[in-house]
């Protein structure tokens, strides 16, 4: 098992190269002169050729990419911002915990929602509670999100004057947002979990459980959702990177200050490097969870784990 | 009596492999649901193709004098800050988003096919060179990788078309990778090389016509996700930006008038989310019609 763990370590080293070859390679060829754009056209050619020298876009892409890489690993330094200068790192790292915060949460709303939802509409298939929780997963899965979060805003800010409409540092504060990015992954989370469930209840070993005078609820928390987990843990990880990305809307909505909106910021003022961070930072958060995933399945099910040993 | 039975063997495998698609259409057309997806996408449809005729204003007709007109008679989803009608500016915006949709997953689905089918059929290091890269794609939440490609590119419409196509891409290499490699080992395949077909007519006859249905089903949910990750690029004002009525980039308008002008933000967010759940259940009815293992 730990040898498992650390092949998937090692191999998790390639793909985080892979990234920072993209991002890199995508800003590198925006076209545009950053050193102009950040200092607009009033700027004399000695402030440029210092701006240059400071960000080191003097040298060529392969050496630029060498650098950056050597700083990241070596520094934990992926540059300075364009714009205020400021150490990207310090910076994306500062706001990351706002952005996992909110994506956790949203994960928590919809795992409370969708797991005991489409346990019930799995039991109960076909049963009144069963429809009306698939139309209202099917219409949680359609709507924009963003669009969401600007209607609940609106009902339980403006109208109802419950809940605050921005901020992110009170619990009250945080229920709004946490609704709008966990909605449409509890509707994702719910047919999941009523499709692998039916898969399931349907096993001879289900029948033989029943047979043998089982408690019911029994048969369900241990015999079939202990089975069922497999493909819900898959979704809920997936859907955990689907939320790190999906913050950035969340977070410009209800004025958030994570990384989602450090980069739309950024992006509008053309500060690559601290574009270039938030995605890399995104990117390895959803590589580790997902690495974290594949070893939970290994923990919840004993065949693979017994393939590891 | 040999050669007569032999004889109208072809024309009855036509007629089989028509009946295959006949067969499933049949079968969705059982599916209630799947059929009010279908009348609603015809619906949206017709509406994208005959706008200038449903709303002959156009999408840019400021009449200032009649700004922030609630839903009347005249002005059925009201008008917005600049007096534009929002009926008029969704019925256009209908033809931007589905369009939008249907290229950017034609873009995923030609390029992601294509590099799935190779790494599937051929294996080995080619398989693991296009894969690893997928894996490298994946990493990325598909609308951060969007975002990145459009701040790289710039907005507009054929950049935001681009850049949600190549986020899908990784999709739809892994699924048809996954299809290929089932069929490949089947005797069909065999037999076809048997008599000497080669590589590209084996990929063109054989393998694709028989992956399409996991792609079919794919595609219509991934059109569903373009539109959306579409309208979150315009809302946070890196995809379209105004006066194109792009269902997000009318949602991204319509915010700073939230508070007393709601229909400007609540008609694009209803069509849109009309869209999404019509495409769903579409979707979800081809998934079962298409794969007759479920309807036993």
């Amino acid at each position: 098992m730990l040898r498992y763990i650390a092949r998937r370590l090692l191999l998790l080293i390639p793909v985080i190269l892979g990234v920072t070859l993209i991002t890199f390679t995508m800003l590198y060829f925006t076209p545009g002169d950053p050193a102009r754009l950040t200092l607009g056209e009033q700027a004399g050619a000695e402030q440029l050729e210092q701006f240059r020298e400071i960000h080191g876009l003097n040298d060529g892409y392969v050496v630029r990419f060498v650098n950056y890489i050597k700083n990241a690993v070596f520094h934990q330094d992926l540059g300075l911002s364009y714009r205020n200068r400021q150490p990207v790192f310090a910076e994306v790292a500062s706001r990351f915990p706002t952005t996992l915060k909110l994506a956790g949460l949203g994960v928590l709303v919809a795992i409370s929602i969708g797991i005991p939802v489409g346990i019930i509409s799995a039991t109960k298939q076909y049963s009144l509670f069963d429809s009306v929780s698939m139309i209202f997963a099917l219409i949680g899965v359609s709507m924009p999100n963003f669009w969401q979060g600007m209607l609940m805003i609106l009902f339980f800010s403006v109208y109802l004057k419950w809940l605050p409409s921005s901020g992110f540092n009170t619990f009250q504060q945080m229920i709004l947002p946490a609704l709008t990015i966990g909605t449409s992954t509890a509707a994702v989370i719910t047919r999941m979990t009523r499709s692998s469930m039916l898969e399931v209840i349907r096993q001879d070993y289900i029948r033989t459980a029943r047979a043998k005078g089982q408690k019911e609820s029994k048969i369900i928390t241990r015999h079939a959702l202990g089975n069922a987990m497999i493909p819900i843990v898959t979704v809920i990880g997936l859907q955990f990177g689907y939320l790190l990305g999906g913050a950035v809307l969340t977070e410009s909505i209800f004025g958030i200050p994570g990384v989602g909106r450090l980069m739309v910021d950024a992006i509008k003022q053309k500060d690559y490097p601290v574009v270039q961070g938030g995605v890399l930072f995104i990117a390895v958060t959803f590589s580790v969870v997902n690495l974290f995933i594949d070893i939970l399945y290994a923990y919840l099910d004993p065949r693979i784990r017994s393939q590891y040993k | 009596m040999e050669k007569k039975n032999n004889t109208p063997a072809p024309t009855q495998q036509v007629a089989q492999k028509r009946n295959q698609w006949k067969e499933v259409w049949r079968r969705l057309r059982q599916n209630k649901m799947a059929m009010v997806g279908l009348a609603i996408l015809i619906i949206l449809a017709l509406a994208a193709i005959f706008a200038d005729v449903i709303a002959p204003n156009g999408f840019d007709n400021q009449v200032i004098k009649d700004r922030f007109q609630t839903p009347n008679s005249t002005h059925w989803f009201g008008t917005d800050n600049l007096g534009r009608g929002v009926f008029d500016r969704v019925i256009h915006g209908a033809r931007v988003s589905l369009s939008i949709g249907i290229i950017s997953v034609s873009i995923a689905i030609v390029f992601g096919g294509l590099l799935g089918a190779l790494a599937g059929f051929y294996g080995g290091r080619v398989d693991n060179v296009i894969m690893r890269s997928m894996d490298i794609l994946l990493a990325i939440p598909s609308i951060l990788l969007a975002i990145s490609i459009v701040s790289a590119l710039g907005g507009g419409l054929f950049n935001v078309m681009l850049a949600v196509g190549i986020s899908s891409i990784p999709g739809y290499a892994r699924i048809v990778r996954a299809s290929v490699i089932t069929l490949k080992g089947q005797e069909f395949i065999e037999a076809a090389r048997a008599i000497g077909a080669n590589d590209s007519r084996i990929i063109m006859k054989h393998i694709i016509p028989n992956s399409l249905a996991p792609i079919i089903v794919q595609g219509t949910l991934g059109v569903a996700g373009a539109i959306l990750s579409a309208a979150g690029l315009s809302f946070i004002g890196l995809g379209l930006s105004p006066p194109n009525p792009e269902w997000g980039a009318m949602l991204s308008g319509g915010r700073d008038y939230i508070r007393d002008h709601m229909h400007m933000t609540l008609f694009p967010g209803l069509m849109i989310m009309a869209t999404i759940f019509a495409l769903n259940l579409l979707g979800d009815g081809l998934r079962d019609a298409l794969d007759p293992k479920l309807k036993n």
